[in-house]
């Protein structure tokens, strides 16, 4: 019986977020947009990661450079750190430490706000108003969130590779420009278009998962914890299996 | 009560207009069932309370009437609407003639109380004009006596303002029928008074049809002009306050002599 009602629920919660998507991409497209919200949202991701991803980049370029530079350097081949760096950063790292990052600093925000609101009834007050709940609370934050990661991680990997050359800079001197331009040359348009592609793929995820959760939050205070945790949780995966995929089809271009 | 007069050759007949119709309505979660052929008629500007202990299904029915909850089987009719058999777009013109007042308030807890009342406006009337929407605020926040909470939050009210906050904020659209889930619940005595004489102030001023969902025995007593008593989910015990009080049902003694 029990593994019946595992069987069920799977299915159950496999039907809702079919329903979730479909809703979101129907109303994602559909008038009256929700501008003044998006922007509010778009506002509120910004200011609430800028600070966490900005020591988090910095660190992670400096940590990576110094890490590279003895590898490097034992075959004489220092000069090919900004190269190697800029690479691991705008392909790989920048996405990734700022997908983390947004999925436990706003993934799960997004859901302890909503489940919070459905616990408290106030997204059945919204409905029973007829205020279209949807569109302005979860069509809103998805499309922030899409948005707004892309331009987080342009942030990060800029953060970064300012970290990057400062360690690079205290080896051998190199200087800003020669620096920039190693950087430059190293890193091609496909490379800055999947990582931009990538990141937008990461907020759209963390988006709907932080909303799903919270939107379908169980009643009561367990269920706010619960509806946060999975954001988190379940968003953090998503990252990397969307990572992998996108990865492999990377592969297959280059 | 207020009817309506329908001529028909050369007699004319007196029909109270049915606002709500709830024909055999049943509702189960799971292998429970909390509604059982659940029978009721509201007429036009009439005060409905039901009445029951915690646990008959109360909520579960007024949830219901607003299709927060579809039932099992049944039908309800709702002003010209069948729930039961209703699109979204209908089902939201429904809701705009409809006033539900929580029993938790249910206010947006990240908005002030002038921007609680502002939400419905904007997004339902697209009233944008700030003078506009500052001037129904303030009448709907007179009504209720609280326009001094202007720019407070929810949580720097008491229970009993935002229960009241909660009512101006469905009275704002002017509905037609409005529906209260437990008004007086977790309130001292005084002010679950005054939140009574709220609703029959609302009747009178906005014409409203209204159900009261309740276990306050002088909530009943004070507001309502039929009371339908839920026992076991069923709704077989109708009448005035007065009738029920005097039934012999066994349950319904002890809530009402407790």
């Amino acid at each position: 019986m029990a593994k019946i009602g595992t069987v069920k629920e799977i299915l159950i919660t496999t039907a809702e977020v079919y329903d979730f998507c479909k809703e979101f991409f129907v109303k994602a497209f559909t008038p009256p947009f929700e501008a003044k919200e998006i922007i509010k949202q778009c506002f509120s991701i910004g200011n609430k990661s800028f600070l966490l991803i900005s020591f988090t980049s910095l660190l992670a370029g400096v940590v990576f450079t110094k890490q590279s530079q003895p590898s490097l350097s034992s075959f004489g081949a220092e000069s090919w750190l900004p190269s190697l760096v800029s690479q691991a950063v705008v392909r790989s790292l920048g996405p990734l430490i700022t997908g983390l990052i947004c999925a436990g600093k706003f993934g799960s925000n997004m859901g302890a706000e909503l489940g919070s609101m459905r616990v408290t009834e106030q997204i059945d007050a919204m409905e029973v108003s007829g205020t279209r709940p949807f569109s302005y609370l979860v069509v809103s934050r998805v499309i922030a969130s899409t948005f707004m990661l892309p331009i987080l991680v342009i942030y990060s990997d800029a953060v970064a590779l300012f970290g990057s050359f400062i360690m690079v800079n205290s080896f051998n001197d190199t200087g800003l420009l020669l620096f920039l331009n190693e950087v430059s040359v190293s890193i091609t348009y496909l490379d800055i278009g999947s990582s931009l592609i990538k990141s937008a793929l990461f907020g759209l995820s963390i988006g709907l998962i932080g909303c799903f959760a919270g939107y379908h939050s169980e009643k009561g205070t367990t269920g706010v914890g619960k509806a946060a945790n999975t954001a988190v949780v379940v968003s953090m995966f998503s990252i990397f299996i969307i990572d992998i995929i996108i990865l492999q089809f990377l592969n297959l271009v280059r | 009560m207020p009817n309506t007069a329908v001529e028909n050759d050369n007699t004319i007949s007196i029909h109270p207009k049915k606002m709500i119709e709830i024909i055999d309505v049943c509702k189960s979660f799971d292998e429970r069932q909390i509604l059982k052929n659940i029978n009721l008629t509201v007429y036009d500007k009439e005060n409905l309370v039901v009445l029951g202990r915690s646990g008959t299904g109360k909520s579960v029915l007024i949830k219901c009437m607003v299709g927060l909850l579809t039932p099992d089987s049944g039908s309800i009719k709702i002003l010209d609407y069948n729930l039961t058999a209703i699109n979204k777009e209908e089902l939201n013109e429904l809701r705009l003639q409809v006033g539900f007042s929580f029993q938790g308030s249910a206010l947006y807890d990240s908005m002030s109380v002038k921007e609680n009342l502002e939400f419905p406006l904007k997004r339902n009337l697209a009233i944008y004009e700030r003078q506009k929407l500052h001037e129904l605020v303030i009448a709907a926040l007179q009504d209720v006596g609280l326009e001094h909470t202007l720019n407070l939050y929810p949580a720097e009210l008491s229970g009993g303002m935002k229960k009241r906050i909660g009512i101006a904020r469905t009275l704002i659209l002017n509905p037609k029928i409005m529906l209260y889930d437990e008004p007086t619940s977790g309130l001292d005595p005084i002010t679950s008074g005054e939140i009574n004489e709220l609703i029959l102030k609302v009747r009178e001023k906005y014409n409203t049809t209204s159900v009261i969902i309740t276990h306050d025995i002088s909530c009943a007593r004070e507001v309502s002009d039929k009371v339908v008593a839920l026992v076991n989910g069923e709704s077989t015990l109708q009448g005035t306050f007065d009738e029920l009080k005097k039934s012999e049902n066994s349950e319904l003694k002890q809530f009402f002599n407790y």
